[in-house]
Order: structure tokens, then C-alpha cells, then sequence
């Protein structure tokens, strides 16, 4: 047994936090995020050449081949910096997606691509009325011809607007609400009949809605088995949970250490409020949050690796029911203890307290994961 | 022990529906039903409408300042009524906050200059209490103000000033001495807000919106008829006023509504196929925030009871405050966690002007991550829960 990072994932940390340090400070930030396509197309070159695009894929297509759980790293840091570049939408919801279920043309043409920075990619599987529910799909594809006719909508799907392929899930036979029958189609951003609303959300990221009106593709558009993608739906959601859940240990560590100065420094009653105990246990909480969290995405991320689907489900799950806890002891908990200051736009910690917040709504909030924790 | 209405209560609560039906502006309704900002001419049409009959804007007001003069049980009714009906809450700071102290500690000067203009939201008034460095420990404030012939030169700097931007005048708690005990040197003063030396600095909030401001006073003469009560007064009129604030914080009425909201919104989503609300997760939450809403909503009246009865509010309200934000923070995070991913989009005209073109999810959807983390500030405001704990534990456990 080892949990300590390898060497090169060390390094990847080691440059991670200079870039943060030298080039990332919360302002630039803000200004990336309110302005534009919502992050910088230069830093996103600049990660292509870090290699940080290919982290997780296999040598042979270009990447670094550190799998799940070099992915911690990164997203602790993406969590750390609150960064606005689309990492978890292209590489780790569409990258992981094509990895998986690509043939070997898909992967060739896509993945090194991707990893050079000249090709991104959405995934949309968000309906109006689906929640959390990953089989409830009634995005239609149908055959006609050679070719598959795409119709529906698909809501909320991140960073769309620069993606150059969606990834749509899509009901090709089956009842709604039933595994069998789904199927992943590649679709050009471009295509004829695809119409995009974009919009900001409510943490500083950018998101879509899509509307397909016949969008007609190729057989070759489809990612995976026929009408067989439900496993590689629910495998590759699992890896982008648990790649938040490393994502939200970087956020919660930040909130703790800023909630910890302010107690140091801010005075009331002649002294620092930090010397009052009922504040102390607060973030003493907060900090074992931090830790737990920080072993359950770890071991999330070991048990995608791993591949096995149940032992990945539990982790996965209980990952995510945690930082759905964090929300109270440490999100609010922030607020509370910076008081007014902490509920503004100016300060910091009001950002970390939304993306830790909206953090509980991906890939299934708390109480979705404790049902499906519970299934075993 | 009784909880039902006398016969003369029953024809108010009648009476109250009906003028509510006829009288309340739709289009006010309907912002206040959609969580869209609203405006000062807003309030101000809304409050006109309730002064002109018989002074029911000020429900807490005696007959003779031309209030209705209404026992607690009547002031309780038109609190419900007024919930139920999804009525824009009245502003708070010159209605429910400065005129009773005015009442109370005012000269009959003030008293005529002042409180005819409060009843007809003639003059719009906020609140300068918290600094930048005095929060929970609000006797900490610097604010200095020194007696320069028939005037005060007040300087320093308020802070959390809702409305700010609005307002015509604002009470403030300024230092008048220095003396060993921090509480005694400050003093209670009303301050025109068009005065030169006086300036405004908006504060954006986490929901991206305007509410809150910093107010600078910079060598601001203020009348000395402008002081209430007398030098060194300011603590203890601050806080007979605080209480006044507790109570109002409770917010009974309002958090019955937006639980009618939480639930007619998780029956109109969908989870698995079928109804939010039908699952039973989150039905269980649901039910776990009316439980205390109910203990809240009868631990309120059995205040109210004691109110009319002829006890004075004491320490109650620093419970009723906890408990009511408890439940307010509550809401706010179920009816967030009811749309699922449709939280996430964040656009902002919604939230002061309305959806104009399609929602994106349910049509409410994008005001409720917002409002989420906007209401994080209510367990902070009016002293945080924390200070109220400490009230209590001293006040009330004598620990």
C-alpha cells in the first residue's frame, strides 16, 4: 500500500501551483469569467503545452497516462485556483467518454487532438425533466437510411459554446427510463439543425442548452455499441464525480485556510474572534471535513481506476454524499464566520462558497448518492 | 388555552382578505411571486396604498401618531393575511424600527417633523449601525460625532446600509464621548442623507444585485435637534430597537409562503419519472422544515399572547431570530435543491426584470441559487445567531 503521489504527479502539482501563484490570482479570474467565452484561450495553450489535457490518457494517443487518479491533482488545483477553463467538460466528460467507448479511428482522430489543445469537447446528457436519472433519455436517434436523424433537447450542458463536438446521449430503442437502448452519438458543434443557447452560471462557469432539430449524422457518429452506452454513461459521470470530488477538497481547503486567517485577524471584543471556541470547533470541522473528503476522493478515484462497477459506485457515491455535507460545514460555515464581508461579490470566499455549493448539484446531489450508495 | 379567532377576529381577518383582494397592485404580486427584485417606487406605491386606509402600513402604530391602534392578535392577522396574499413586505427601517423610538424617546418636535412622513413613505430612512469594524461587537462603532456650537460634526463610516441608496435619512449610533465603558459614549442621531460630506459606495452582494451600501460621513453637520434622547442614550435606544428588529426577523408568514412554493415546485418536477415530492428523501426534508416552522409559528404566538397579555418583548425575539432564519436558510436550500441542475443558470435580468424570453427549466428556477446564497445573510444581519446564542445563554440560562 502507497497513497503518496508519484514523483511526476508531484511535479504536475509543483507547476500547477506556479501557474496559480503567477498567473491566476482571483482577479484574473473574475475577469476570465465575466468576460468573453468565459476563460482564457492562451492559458488553455498554455495547459496543452503543461500536458496537463493529456493527464489522463494513455500514452499511446499523447497523453501522460496517469489515469483517475492523476486526474486528483489537477482537479485539486482547478479547485484551488477556481479555474474557468473547460477541463472538466472536454477532457474529463468528453475526453474520458471517447477513451472509453471510442473505436480506435475515434480515439486516433479525437484524443491527440484534444491533448494538443486543438479540439474540444462537450458532453450533453442533461434533460428537462431527467434530475439525476441517466436513463431517463427521450433525446431521440433515429435511422434513417445509412444515417441517424437526432432530435431533442439537452439542458445545462457545460461549456458548449467553444466546443468543436458534442457527445449527446441519445434513445435509440427502449422505454424511457430503461438502461437498454441508449446510445452516443459525436456531433459536430456546426451541424446543421443544432442551435445552442448559452448562458453563465451561477459559479462563474459557462453552460448551454441545446436544441437538435433532425440533425441528421453518419453510423460513424456513433460512440460505443449501439443502443449499449448506458455503462459507459454511468462509468464515465462516475470518473467526472469523483474528479470533482478531488476538485472540491481543492475549494474546501481554500475556504478553511482563508475562514482560519480571517478568525486570526478580524477583532471584535478587543480581540480575535478566533479565540472564541464556538468559532475554533467550526473550523476544526471544517478540517475534518477536508481530510475525509480528501480520503473518499482518493479512494473514488482508485476505484474508477480500478474498473470494477459496484466497488466504483460506492465510492463514487459516498465521495459525492460528503461534499454534499460540505455545503453546511464548510460552505455556509465560510459565510457565517467572515460574516457580512463573506456574502459579497468583492470577497473570494463568496466564489468558492457557490462552486463548492453547485459542486452538490453535479453528477447527482446528496441524496441522490445516498440512494444509490444504499442499492448494494 | 385557545387558538381560534373570536368572532370580531374572524371579521378583521375577513376584512383584511378582502381589502388585500381588491387593493393589492398585480404586477407588485407578481414580483414578489417570481423572487423579482423590486424597486423603491415599488414599495412606495404598495406602502401609499396601505397609509391611506386608516394607517394599516403602520401596524404597530398607535391611533394617535395615525396608526390602526390594533391589539397584537389583530397585527399578527394582517401579518398572515399579508403573507398568504403574497404582499411585498413594508420596509422596516422608518416604519417598524425608528418610529417606535421615536415614540418613545423623541421630543414632540421630532415626533411632528418625522412620523407624518414615515406613515406616507414620504422620507425614506435607513440604518447606520455596523462599521466596518464593528460588527457583532457593534459598542466597538467610531463614528465620531462632536458638538461644534448648535451642530454635530459627524465622521467615519457605515457600513451594510440597506437601501442606502435610497434614502432620504438615516439614524445612526455615533460616539459622542470616550468613557470607560464603550457602551455609554454613543448616542442616537438622525442624519440627512443629502447633507454635504455624506456619500454612498454601492456593495455587491453574492447574488450579483444592489441592496447593500457603504456610507461615508465626512465632516457632516447635523443639527443638535437631531439627537434622540440625550447624549450617551444611543445604546440603550439601540437596543429597544434591536428587539423590534427580532421579531420582524422571524418572518413567520413569509416562510409559510415559500414553503407552499417549495411544494407546488417539487410536485411540478420530475424525479425518475414521477413527482419531485414523491420521493420520499426528499418529502422527509420537506417535512422536517414545516415541523419547525410549526414550533416556530406557535412558539411566535405564544409570544404574542404574552405581547397581549401586556409583557414586554424580551430576550424571545434572540429565539425567534435564530429559529426564523433556521428556517428561512432552510427553504431557500430545499426550493434550490428542488430544480437539480437548472440552479446552475445565472441571469441576471431575471432577477430584476422578469424572464422576456423562454426560462431555461422551470421559469422561478433561476432566482433560487441566488436568493440561496443572498440568504445567507439573514443568520449574520441584525446580530448573528452566534451573538444571539450568547444573548440567550447569558439572558435567559444565566450562564
Amino acid at each position: 500500500m502507497n497513497l503518496e503521489f508519484t514523483e511526476e504527479m508531484m511535479m504536475l502539482q509543483d507547476s500547477l501551483h506556479k501557474f496559480l501563484q503567477n498567473e491566476y490570482d482571483f482577479e484574473t479570474r473574475q475577469s476570465l469569467s465575466r468576460t468573453g467565452i468565459g476563460y482564457s484561450e492562451d492559458y488553455w495553450q498554455n495547459f496543452a503545452e503543461m500536458g496537463l489535457l493529456g493527464v489522463p490518457f494513455d500514452e499511446e494517443y499523447g497523453g501522460f497516462g496517469f489515469g483517475q487518479t492523476g486526474l486528483i491533482v489537477v482537479m485539486e488545483a482547478i479547485g484551488k485556483g477556481l479555474i474557468v477553463e473547460p477541463y472538466l467538460a472536454s477532457v474529463v466528460l468528453g475526453g474520458l467518454l471517447v477513451q472509453r467507448a471510442g473505436n480506435e479511428e475515434q480515439k486516433e482522430a479525437i484524443l491527440p487532438a484534444l491533448i494538443a489543445g486543438e479540439l474540444k469537447l462537450a458532453f450533453a446528457y442533461v434533460e428537462r425533466h431527467s434530475r439525476y436519472n441517466l436513463t431517463d433519455v427521450q433525446f431521440k436517434a433515429e435511422k434513417k437510411g445509412q444515417q441517424y436523424c437526432l432530435s431533442g433537447e439537452k439542458s445545462v450542458v457545460f461549456n458548449a459554446e467553444t466546443a468543436d463536438k458534442i457527445i449527446v446521449s441519445a434513445r435509440t430503442s427502449g422505454d424511457n427510463l430503461t438502461p437498454q437502448g441508449l446510445t452516443l452519438f459525436i456531433v459536430d458543434k456546426d451541424a446543421e439543425g443544432l442551435s445552442c443557447r448559452h448562458y453563465e452560471t451561477i459559479d462563474g462557469l459557462r453552460a448551454s442548452e441545446l436544441s437538435f432539430d433532425n440533425v441528421m449524422v453518419d453510423e460513424k457518429a456513433v460512440v460505443g455499441k449501439l443502443g449499449s452506452a448506458y455503462p459507459d454513461i454511468e462509468y464515465v459521470i462516475d470518473a467526472a464525480a469523483a474528479a470533482i470530488s478531488a476538485e472540491a477538497v481543492g475549494v474546501v481547503k481554500e475556504l478553511r485556510e482563508k475562514t482560519v486567517e480571517y478568525l486570526k485577524t478580524r477583532k471584535q471584543f478587543d480581540q480575535p474572534i478566533g479565540n472564541f471556541q464556538v468559532l475554533q470547533h467550526r473550523c476544526v470541522d471544517m478540517f475534518m471535513t477536508e481530510e475525509q473528503m480528501r480520503s473518499l476522493s482518493y479512494l473514488a478515484a482508485i476505484k474508477v481506476a480500478d474498473g470494477e462497477a459496484e466497488e466504483r459506485i460506492k465510492s463514487v457515491s459516498a465521495a459525492k454524499v460528503y461534499l454534499g455535507d460540505a455545503r453546511a460545514i464548510v460552505a455556509e460555515q465560510a459565510a457565517q464566520l467572515h460574516g457580512g464581508i463573506g456574502v459579497t461579490d468583492e470577497l473570494d470566499v463568496a466564489h468558492y462558497v457557490k462552486r463548492l455549493t453547485m459542486m452538490n448539484t453535479l453528477f447527482g446531489d446528496r441524496d441522490y448518492h445516498l440512494q444509490r450508495f444504499g442499492q448494494f | 388555552m385557545d387558538l381560534n379567532y373570536s368572532p370580531e377576529e374572524k371579521a378583521f381577518q375577513l376584512e383584511v382578505r378582502e381589502f388585500l383582494k381588491e387593493n393589492y397592485p398585480k404586477d407588485i404580486q407578481e414580483k414578489v411571486a417570481k423572487g423579482i427584485a423590486l424597486k423603491k417606487d415599488d414599495y412606495v406605491r404598495w406602502q401609499k396604498i396601505l397609509a391611506n386606509k386608516d394607517g394599516w402600513v403602520a401596524p404597530g402604530w398607535p391611533v394617535e401618531y395615525g396608526g390602526p391602534g390594533w391589539t397584537p392578535v389583530q397585527k399578527y392577522i394582517f401579518d398572515e393575511e399579508c403573507g398568504a396574499a403574497n404582499c411585498l413586505r413594508t420596509v422596516a427601517f422608518g416604519l417598524v424600527m425608528l418610529a417606535p423610538v421615536l415614540m418613545k424617546y423623541g421630543t414632540q418636535a421630532q415626533r411632528e417633523k418625522y412620523l407624518g412622513d414615515i406613515l406616507n413613505s414620504d422620507v425614506w430612512w435607513c440604518q447606520g449601525y455596523s462599521e466596518p469594524n464593528a460588527g457583532s461587537d457593534l459598542a466597538s462603532l467610531q463614528t465620531k460625532a462632536e458638538k461644534q456650537g448648535d451642530h454635530y460634526i459627524v465622521n467615519g463610516s457605515k457600513t451594510w446600509t440597506t437601501h442606502g441608496h435610497y434614502a432620504d435619512m438615516m439614524f445612526a449610533l455615533v460616539r459622542t464621548s470616550q468613557e470607560d465603558r464603550k457602551q455609554k459614549g454613543i448616542s442616537f442621531l438622525l442624519i440627512d442623507m443629502k447633507a454635504p460630506g455624506v456619500s454612498t459606495s454601492p456593495i455587491i452582494t453574492v447574488d450579483g444585485m444592489h441592496v447593500v451600501n457603504q456610507v461615508f460621513l465626512e465632516n457632516v453637520k447635523v443639527p443638535v435637534e437631531n439627537l434622540v434622547g440625550k447624549e450617551g442614550d444611543g445604546w440603550t435606544i439601540a437596543k429597544s430597537l434591536l428587539m423590534h428588529e427580532r421579531t420582524y426577523i422571524a418572518q413567520v408568514p413569509r416562510s409559510k409562503r415559500q414553503l407552499k412554493r417549495l411544494k407546488d415546485l417539487a410536485s411540478k418536477e420530475r424525479n425518475n419519472g414521477k413527482p419531485l415530492i414523491e420521493d420520499a428523501n426528499f418529502k422527509a426534508k420537506i417535512s422536517a422544515v414545516e415541523i419547525e416552522l410549526m414550533a416556530l409559528e406557535m412558539t411566535n404566538m405564544r409570544v404574542l399572547s404574552k405581547l397581549s397579555a401586556g409583557e414586554a418583548p424580551g430576550s424571545e425575539s434572540s429565539f425567534l431570530k435564530i429559529k426564523g432564519t433556521e428556517v428561512q436558510q432552510a427553504i431557500t436550500a430545499l426550493l434550490m435543491e428542488a430544480v437539480g441542475y437548472f440552479g446552475l443558470p445565472y441571469i441576471k435580468e431575471t432577477m430584476t426584470e422578469g424572464w422576456h424570453e423562454e426560462p431555461i427549466g422551470p421559469e422561478e428556477a433561476s432566482v433560487l441559487a441566488p436568493h440561496y446564497f443572498d440568504w445567507r445573510k439573514s443568520s449574520i444581519y441584525g446580530g448573528s445567531n452566534e451573538i444571539q446564542k450568547n444573548i440567550m445563554a447569558k439572558a435567559v440560562l444565566g450562564l
